[in-house]
């Protein structure tokens, strides 16, 4: 593939972070995306199609996701059904095989991006499940004993919160990127991206704000990246004034409409707490 | 040589395989990694380290490395020839930079200068405004900024910065060695979860239904099945007051985790050690109590037990009868501690003690040796200890 990932116009991706997803289109590997909850690693697969101009499947995984519903399902119910019924479909099996996700980026006559969102939701046994798939980019259906085989290896991102430890043998197929809570420049670019024209004071006031915060100790939740996107749409629709988000202001304890920011009574408790001791000083 | 950057991080305990050390350099021969030593940095660790936990060690592994290849170059300087840094000197300054060197007396006095130094000067150095090194202001070594500088040991180009991203050490916090937050403490407390279906039956088995209906001929056979739900059962006891009042704040955030992550957890409180009473509102310790043969009659044994506690205090409080600070206990901390045991097999104790102290408590030591080496540090890591030590079948 010749075509390489430098991030889209809403979306900023880090010099390191591209470079991984070029490692991983070039090298035909999984690439592994972990990160805070709101760093944006769901974004970056539909961001990375758009970028390359490449189809994007999305298979979100849940509790009760298996590994075989990737690759195809055997829908035995309505067989049973039609043979009940006498239809005629019935003698070719392969009338109920219904593609997953990963056969239908098999399939594709280009190279597809296959998002594979949440893997740690699932059982401790579907990476295992995948291994082989994911390495060789090809499985048997028993059903109709046929191999299929990707035509074009696709580009896997799997994003995972990190609820489970994946298996060793699944990491050792896959390259691993964390991506790291922004820094202030970086930030400024993010929200650049998202808001442009937004007034430097205001942004400069609801970074700091926001910063400050995640430096609070003891937090529950520390706010996130989309957290702050957001909190900086309602601060825009509210059209509230860049000084009124200074913490010196004396009516306000904390800052305005920070249900955005914090999502836990008990932190908007302790931030109030520290807040006020911080006025006594 | 970088088979040497292999071994390097496995002694650091960065599980790294052949598998991913094939990857890398297949990525090399490809030309992923590019050609500097950042594009270099980022696509090893993105092909060796599957864990943003091992990220700060390979950081720390990554900078003795390529330090000790820089190292390599300072160890040769003394044999370069002066003709080749006066050639390369030309080829490399411009009229401007020239004209500084003219004015500090001149290429000659330079290097005049630059050979006492050296003989000077025998080990490596950084910083600073005179010696030969890395990121001085000095007039010799690398990296620097004085416009008449020497460039010595210096392979590719400058970079624009004197540190480097594996120095930042930006992932120290995510090493799951060192104490963090709820978040960490939920994801190591939900290893310990473990689903079976108990209970009444009020879920269509499907896949059961299909194959009873097609070996009964196609009619219809409805086989119900009860709901997955986590069984593991939880006592959590916890250490209050005295020399815990330090670890408030890490014993708040395993409690709060432990609370959203187990349907069936109960919780006691307890002051330096287990004698006959427990209780479960520490503003009522006095009145409200259970006794604790009350407590372990309750639940059943099926419960893990974890204590959550220093263990610091003087070793008769856990030895001896009478030994407890608030009152007479009639019986010693250690039978306590061995019916509770002896009824619950799987017990832990997490302290939140630095482990490199333990050595040094002797009541930590006999804690230790009571729950048959159970004990582990109140961290990310060793809370996953404890857990497999939970699962253990007795």
């Amino acid at each position: 593939m010749t075509q390489k990932f430098t991030g889209t116009e809403n979306y900023v991706s880090t010099e390191d972070l591209t470079l991984a997803v070029n490692a991983a289109m070039t090298l035909g590997r999984p690439l592994l995306i972990k990160g805070e909850p709101g760093t944006g690693k769901t974004q970056l697969a539909e961001e990375v199609a758009r970028s390359i101009n490449a189809p994007l499947f999305r298979w979100h995984i849940k509790s009760t996701t298996k590994a075989q519903q990737g690759l195809y399902e055997y829908d035995a119910v309505s067989r049973l059904r039609d043979s009940q019924l006498g239809d005629d479909r019935v003698q070719d099996i392969a009338n109920y095989i219904i593609k997953g996700k990963l056969w239908e980026a098999f399939d594709c006559d280009e190279t597809a991006v296959v998002l594979i969102d949440e893997i740690d939701k699932a059982d401790i046994e579907f990476p295992n499940d995948l291994l082989l798939e994911i390495d060789k980019m090809e499985f048997h259906v028993y059903e109709t004993r046929e191999t299929i085989a990707a035509k074009h290896r696709p580009l896997v991102i799997i994003t995972s919160n990190n609820e489970k430890e994946l298996p060793d043998a699944f990491l050792r197929r896959c390259f691993f990127h964390y991506i790291r809570f922004p820094d202030h420049d970086t930030m400024q670019q993010i929200v650049d991206v998202h808001f442009p024209g937004l007034k430097k004071n205001l942004l400069d006031a609801a970074l700091k704000v926001f910063f400050e915060m995640r430096e609070v100790p003891g937090l529950k939740k520390k706010p996130s990246t989309s957290e702050l996107l957001d909190w900086i749409k309602l601060l825009l629709a509210e059209d509230i004034p860049a000084d009124a988000l200074q913490s010196d202001d004396k009516n306000s304890i904390i800052p305005k409409l920070h249900g955005a920011l914090l999502k836990n009574e008990q932190d908007v408790h302790l931030f109030e707490r520290l807040v006020f001791l911080n006025r006594r000083k | 040589m970088l088979i040497d950057l292999l071994y390097r991080l496995r002694k650091a305990e960065v599980p790294v395989s052949i598998t991913e050390y094939l990857a890398m350099l297949d990525g090399i021969n490809a030309g992923v990694g590019g050609y500097s030593v950042d594009d270099f940095y980022h696509f090893a660790r993105i092909a060796l380290v599957k864990d943003e936990r091992h990220y700060d060690r390979f950081d720390q592994v990554f900078g003795d490395y390529i330090n000790g290849i820089q190292n390599l170059f300072d160890d040769i300087i003394g044999e370069i020839p002066e003709e080749w840094l006066r050639a390369e000197a030309e080829r490399l300054f411009t009229d401007e930079e020239k004209a500084s060197i003219e004015a500090m007396g001149g290429w000659d006095e330079i290097m005049e200068t630059l050979r006492k130094r050296l003989e000077e000067q025998k080990k490596r150095h950084q910083g600073g405004s005179k010696w030969v090194g890395t990121g001085g202001t000095s007039p010799y070594g690398a990296y620097g900024y004085n416009p008449a500088g020497v460039r010595i040991g210096q392979k590719t180009g400058r970079q624009g910065r004197a540190m480097k991203v594996w120095d930042k050490r930006e992932y120290k916090n995510l090493d799951d060695q060192r104490e963090l937050g709820t978040r960490n403490f939920k994801m190591a407390l939900r290893k310990l979860r473990r689903f079976a279906r108990e209970g009444a039956q009020d879920q269509l088995d499907l896949n059961d239904t299909i194959n009873a209906t097609a070996r009964n001929a196609g009619l219809l056979d409805i086989k119900m099945i009860a709901e997955r739900r986590n069984a593991i059962k939880v006592l959590l006891l916890f250490d209050v007051g005295g020399s815990m009042d330090y670890h408030v704040q890490n014993s708040e955030a395993l409690f709060s985790a432990a609370r959203s992550e187990f349907k069936h957890l109960e919780y006691y409180y307890f002051h330096n050690f287990i004698y006959e009473k427990l209780w479960k509102d520490n503003r009522r310790r006095h009145n409200e109590t259970i006794s604790t043969v009350e407590f372990i009659r309750t639940y059943g044994k099926d419960y893990r037990i974890i204590f959550v506690g220093d263990a610091t205090m003087s070793p008769f409080e856990i030895t001896t009868a009478g030994g407890s600070v608030e009152h007479w206990n009639e019986e010693s901390g250690v039978t306590w501690i061995n019916r509770i045991l002896t009824k619950f097999p799987h017990a832990v104790w997490l302290n939140p003690e630095s482990q490199t102290h333990w050595q040094r408590v002797p009541s930590i030591k006999i804690t230790h040796q009571l729950l048959d080496e159970r004990m582990f540090p109140l961290t990310v890591e060793g809370i996953g200890n404890a857990i497999s030590a939970l699962q253990k079948k007795h």
